[in-house]
C-alpha cells in the first residue's frame, strides 16, 4: 500500500509521531521538569541544543515530552468533532422529512462559517484552557465530517440493497445502522487520519493564541508561545515546537491522503498463482498465408502472475468476419487489446506470432498501425472525444495519418459519415457527440475507423449497450464496411446469437484458451465442445421448446488464477474423465474449417 | 392483481404514460421494450419506489428483484441475514429455520446463510436475492431484467427458477426484460411497451406468431437467431 513517497514520508512520520507520544514522557519526563536557575533563557549550546526555558528547563526534553499531551489532545478533538459530525450527518435519515431537512440546513450553514472562528467561539464559551480548546477544534471538524456523512450516506441510500430493505420495510434506524453506516464507514475512518492532522495544527494554533493549554501543563503550541516573545534572540527556541507541530500535520494528512486514495481505487482481487509459461509451440500451427490478421500463442500476463489469455490462435482473412465468443472472464475482450497494442499497465504480451497483413506487427509504425486498425468499442464515448464536433474529429484521423490537407480531410470525413448511413452527414459533422444517439455514435466510431483504410476492424461488443432494433442496423453496417472494404473484422461478444447472425467463424474462448473454432453454420447443431454445446443450448432463442427447462452449466468459469493443468472445463463438463482433470487437451483440426480441443470430441 | 392508468413523470419528462395491465394469479407476465420504453420505471412505480399517479390495486405485499445482484445485496452483511431481514419479528430460531426454507426454495444450501455475496457467483447472489424477496411473502414479484447481468450459461437456470415459482406458490410475477426470447421463453403473457405506453398485449403464442402492432414486429424481426 505504501507505494508513493509521499505515502511512505507520511506512514514514517505518524508512526514517529505515536513512539514519540509513548516513549517520550517516560525518558525525558524529569529533565524537561528540571528547574536549572544558573541556565535560565539560554539560546543554543551542546548542552540545551534547543536552548532553554524562564526557569532554565530544557527546551528540547520540553519538545519531546509534549508530544503526548498533544497528540492526546488531537485525538480527543478529533472523535468529538467525528463523533458529532457523523450524528448530524445520519440524522436527516432518521428524522421525519421536514426535520432532516432542518439538519441538513444548519450542516450546511456551519460548513460555510470559517473553522477557526467557530473554534474559537466555542473555546472562548466553554472556557481558557485545554478543555475549551478541544471543544472548539471539535466543533470547528464536525461540520465538515456531518457534511461527509450526509454525501456518504445519499450514495449508499440510492443503492439498489437499500432500496430492497425499503420495500421489505425494514425501519429506517435499521436501515441506517445496518446498511448504511457500515457501507461508509472505511471513508470515514481515513477522514479520521486527515481530522487528526488538522486538529493537531488547530491546537496548535488556539495555544499559540493563548485559548488552548495553561501553564503548568504544555503542549507544542504552548511551548512556541512561549518561545516565541524571543524568535528575534534566540530563533531556536520557537523553531523546534514549531517544527514538531509541522512534521507531526504533515505526517497524518499524507497518512490520511495515501489511505482515501488508496480506497478509492477499487480493490482487486488476485490471488497468487504459479507462472505459466506462454503456451507451447505445439499451438501455434502455419502461418497463414494472405491473412489480415494472424495470432499464434498469444499470452496475456500481469505481474501477479495471473494470465487471464493463453496461448491463442487465431486468423481473420480478408473479408470474413470472426466472431470471439465467450462469457466474462473468458479473456476474450484482452485478446482484442493485445492484438490492438492495448493492453492495460502492466499486463504483458507475449506471443509466437503477431502479423497484421503478413506484417510483424513490431515492424509496423504507429502510422501504418493507425491506418490500418480500426478500432469500435462497446461505449462509443471511449473513442470520442466530448468536447470536439465529429467532423473535425473524424478529418483529425486523415490530417494526423495521411498527410491530408484540413480542406481534403474535411471532406473525406463527411463522404465517410453519409457512407455509415448517418442522415444529413453535413449536419452530423457539425454536431458535438453528445448530441447524437447511442447508435449514432457507434456509426461514427466507425466511420472513423473508415477514414483511413483499414485492413482490420476489431470490434469489441459494439452493439452490448445498444437496442435490438439499433444493434440490428450496426450489425449491417459493419457486414456491408467488411465486404466493401474487403477488410477482415474480429467481432467480439458474449451473445453467440448476435455472433451466429453477423460472422463466418466462430472463435469460443473459455478460462483464457480457444477450446474450440468453426465455421458459422455448424454452430448450431456441428459444435464438438461440450462447452459451446451448453452455451448454445442455455441460450433461449425464438425457437426454444417452452415446455422444457432450459439448459444450464453448472458451477462458474475458473478465474485466471484458478485454471489448473487439465482442461479447464473439467469441473463443470458431463462428460469429462480422469484423464481431462490432469491433462490439457490440445486444440486439433476436427474436420475442415473446424479445429477443438476437448479429449471427447467426436 | 391490476394496474390502472399509471403515469411516471420526471419533471417534464413522460416516462410511463398511463399504463394498464393485468396479472392475473399464478402467470407471468413480461413487460418488453427498449430503453427508455419505461418499462423499468413501470416496475419501480408498481413496487413503490418512484412516484406515481394511477392505481395498483390486488397487490399490497410487493417485492422486487434488481438487474444486478452485484449492487443489490449489502456487501457487508452475511447473506442469511439479508434474507432474513424481513423475517425480525420472529425469534431467532424460527428465523434461522425460515432463512434455510427459503435458500432451498431458491436451490441454495443452508451452508450459504454465513456467506458475504462476495464469496458467491452472480446467479447464486440472484438466488439469494430472490430468497429475500420470497421472505417478505410478496403476493406479487416485480423482476427488473434479472438475468441481463449474468452470463449465459446460468441465466438459464435462474430462468427455470422464476418457472418454477410460478408453478409451485402460483405467485403472479412481472417480468421486465429488453430481450424478447427470454420474455418468450419465461412469460405466459406478453405486454410490448414503446414510449411510455403499452402496444400490444397478448399472449405469448399468440403475439409472437402474429404481432399486430408495427413496433412488436420490429421487435420480432431484431431479434438475433443463430442460423441454421
Ligand atoms: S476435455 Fe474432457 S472435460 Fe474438457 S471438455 Fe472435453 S470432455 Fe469435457
Amino acid at each position: 500500500m505504501l507505494r508513493t513517497p509521499a505515502a511512505i514520508a507520511g506512514a514514517a512520520l505518524a508512526a514517529l509521531m505515536v513512539v514519540l507520544a509513548v516513549i517520550g514522557p517516560p525518558i525525558w519526563g524529569d529533565a524537561a521538569e528540571l528547574v536549572n536557575a544558573g541556565a535560565i533563557l539560554q539560546g543554543s549550546s551542546a548542552a540545551h541544543p534547543l536552548g532553554t526555558d524562564n526557569l532554565g528547563r530544557d527546551l528540547l526534553a520540553r519538545v519531546l515530552v509534549a508530544g503526548r499531551y498533544s497528540l492526546q489532545l488531537a485525538l480527543a478533538a478529533a472523535l468529538i468533532g467525528a463523533s458529532a459530525g457523523i450524528v448530524l450527518g445520519a440524522l436527516p435519515s432518521v428524522l421525519p422529512a421536514r426535520a432532516g431537512r432542518l439538519v441538513t440546513g444548519a450542516v450546511n450553514a456551519l460548513v460555510a462559517f470559517p473553522g477557526l472562528l467557530l473554534a474559537m467561539f466555542t473555546a472562548v464559551v466553554a472556557g481558557l484552557g485545554a478543555r475549551g480548546a478541544v471543544l472548539g477544534i471539535g466543533a470547528a471538524i464536525a461540520p465538515g465530517f456531518a457534511r461527509l456523512t450526509q454525501t456518504l450516506a445519499a450514495s449508499v441510500s440510492g443503492a439498489d440493497y437499500v432500496a430492497a430493505a425499503r420495500m421489505l420495510r425494514v425501519p429506517r434506524h435499521r436501515i441506517l445502522a445496518r446498511h448504511v453506516l457500515p457501507n461508509i464507514a472505511e471513508p470515514l475512518i481515513l477522514n479520521l487520519t486527515q481530522a487528526l492532522g488538522g486538529a493537531l495544527l488547530g491546537l496548535a494554533g488556539m495555544s499559540f493564541l493563548g485559548l488552548g493549554v495553561q501553564p503548568p501543563d504544555y503542549d507544542w503550541g504552548r511551548l512556541l508561545f512561549d518561545g516565541f516573545g524571543r524568535i528575534y534572540i534566540h530563533p531556536e527556541v520557537a523553531l523546534g515546537p514549531a517544527a514538531a507541530i509541522a512534521l507531526a500535520g504533515i505526517g497524518f494528512n499524507l497518512l490520511g491522503d495515501a489511505l482515501a486514495r488508496r480506497a478509492a481505487r477499487t480493490p482487486v482481487r488476485t490471488p497468487r498463482s504459479r507462472q505459466e509459461r506462454p503456451a507451447a509451440a505445439a499451438d501455434a500451427g502455419e502461418t497463414e498465408p494472405g491473412a489480415v490478421l494472424d495470432v499464434a500463442g498469444l499470452t496475456v500476463t500481469f505481474p501477479s502472475g495471473v494470465t487471464p489469455v493463453r496461448g491463442v490462435s487465431l486468423s481473420v482473412r480478408p473479408g470474413e468476419i470472426v466472431g470471439l465468443v465467450g462469457e466474462s472472464g473468458s479473456g476474450k475482450s484482452l485478446t482484442a487489446a493485445a492484438v490492438g497494442g492495448l493492453v492495460p499497465y502492466p499486463g504483458t504480451v507475449s506471443h509466437e506470432r503477431l502479423r497484421l497483413c503478413g506484417e510483424d506487427v513490431a515492424n509496423l509504425s504507429r502510422k501504418q498501425l493507425g491506418t490500418s486498425l480500426a478500432m469500435v468499442f462497446q461505449d462509443p464515448m471511449a473513442s470520442l472525444n466530448p468536447a470536439l464536433k465529429i467532423g473535425g474529429q473524424l478529418a483529425e484521423v486523415a490530417v494526423v495519418h495521411q498527410g491530408a490537407t484540413r480542406e481534403d480531410a474535411r471532406r473525406r470525413a463527411v463522404d465517410r459519415l453519409g457512407h455509415v448511413h448517418l442522415p444529413e452527414p453535413e449536419k452530423q459533422a457539425a454536431r458535438h457527440p453528445h448530441q447524437l444517439s447511442g447508435g449514432m455514435r457507434q456509426r461514427a466510431v466507425i466511420a472513423m475507423g473508415l477514414m483511413g483504410d483499414p485492413k482490420l476492424i476489431i470490434a469489441d461488443e459494439p452493439t452490448t449497450a445498444l437496442d435490438v432494433t439499433v444493434q440490428r442496423q450496426i450489425l449491417r453496417l459493419l457486414r456491408e464496411v467488411v465486404e466493401e472494404s474487403g477488410a477482415g473484422a474480429l467481432f467480439i461478444s458474449h451473445d453467440i446469437a448476435v455472433v451466429g447472425e453477423l460472422c463466418d467463424r466462430v472463435v469460443v474462448m473459455y478460462a483464457g484458451r480457444v477450446v474450440e473454432e468453426l465455421p458459422v453454420d455448424r454452430l448450431a447443431d456441428g459444435a464438438a465442445h461440450p462447452y459451446t454445446r451448453a452455451l448454445i443450448s442455455s441460450l433461449p432463442d425464438m425457437d426454444t421448446d417452452r415446455a422444457l427447462p432450459l439448459a444450464s452449466i453448472p458451477g462458474r468459469q475458473p478465474a485466471p488464477a484458478e485454471v489448473g493443468a487439465g482442461c479447464a472445463f473439467a469441473p463443470r463438463c458431463p462428460l469429462a474423465t480422469g484423464r481431462c482433470a490432469t491433462d490439457r487437451p490440445a486444440l486439433e483440426a476436427h474436420g475442415h474449417d473446424h479445429r477443438v480441443a476437448c479429449w471427447e470430441a467426436s | 392483481m391490476r394496474i390502472d392508468d399509471l403515469t411516471v413523470r420526471y419533471g417534464a419528462f413522460t416516462a410511463v404514460d398511463g399504463v394498464t395491465l393485468e396479472i392475473p394469479p399464478g402467470r407471468i407476465v413480461g413487460l418488453v421494450g427498449e430503453s427508455g420504453s419505461g418499462k423499468s420505471s413501470v416496475a419501480r412505480a408498481v413496487s413503490g419506489l418512484v412516484p406515481h399517479t394511477g392505481s395498483v390495486t390486488g397487490a399490497s405485499r410487493i417485492q422486487m428483484i434488481f438487474q444486478d445482484p452485484y449492487a443489490s445485496l449489502d456487501p457487508r452483511m452475511r447473506v442469511g441475514d439479508s434474507v432474513g431481514e424481513a423475517l425480525l419479528h420472529l425469534p431467532r430460531r424460527a428465523r434461522a429455520a425460515e432463512v434455510t426454507r427459503l435458500l432451498g426454495m431458491v436451490s441454495l444450501p443452508p451452508e450459504t446463510a454465513p456467506s458475504y455475496p462476495r464469496e458467491l457467483s452472480g446467479g447464486q447472489r440472484q438466488r439469494v436475492a430472490i430468497a429475500r424477496a420470497l421472505a417478505a411473502d410478496p403476493d406479487l414479484l416485480v423482476a427488473d431484467e434479472i438475468t441481463s447481468a449474468l452470463d449465459v450459461s446460468v441465466q438459464g437456470s435462474i430462468l427455470n427458477l422464476i418457472r418454477s415459482l410460478r408453478d409451485r406458490t402460483g405467485l403472479p410475477i412481472l417480468f421486465i426484460s429488453h430481450n424478447l426470447a427470454v420474455v418468450r421463453y419465461v412469460c405466459d403473457e406478453i405486454a410490448v411497451m414503446h414510449r411510455g405506453r403499452v402496444v400490444e398485449h397478448g399472449h405469448t403464442v399468440d403475439l409472437v406468431s402474429s404481432p399486430a402492432d408495427p413496433y412488436t414486429r420490429t421487435l420480432l424481426e431484431a431479434v438475433p437467431r443463430l442460423r441454421r
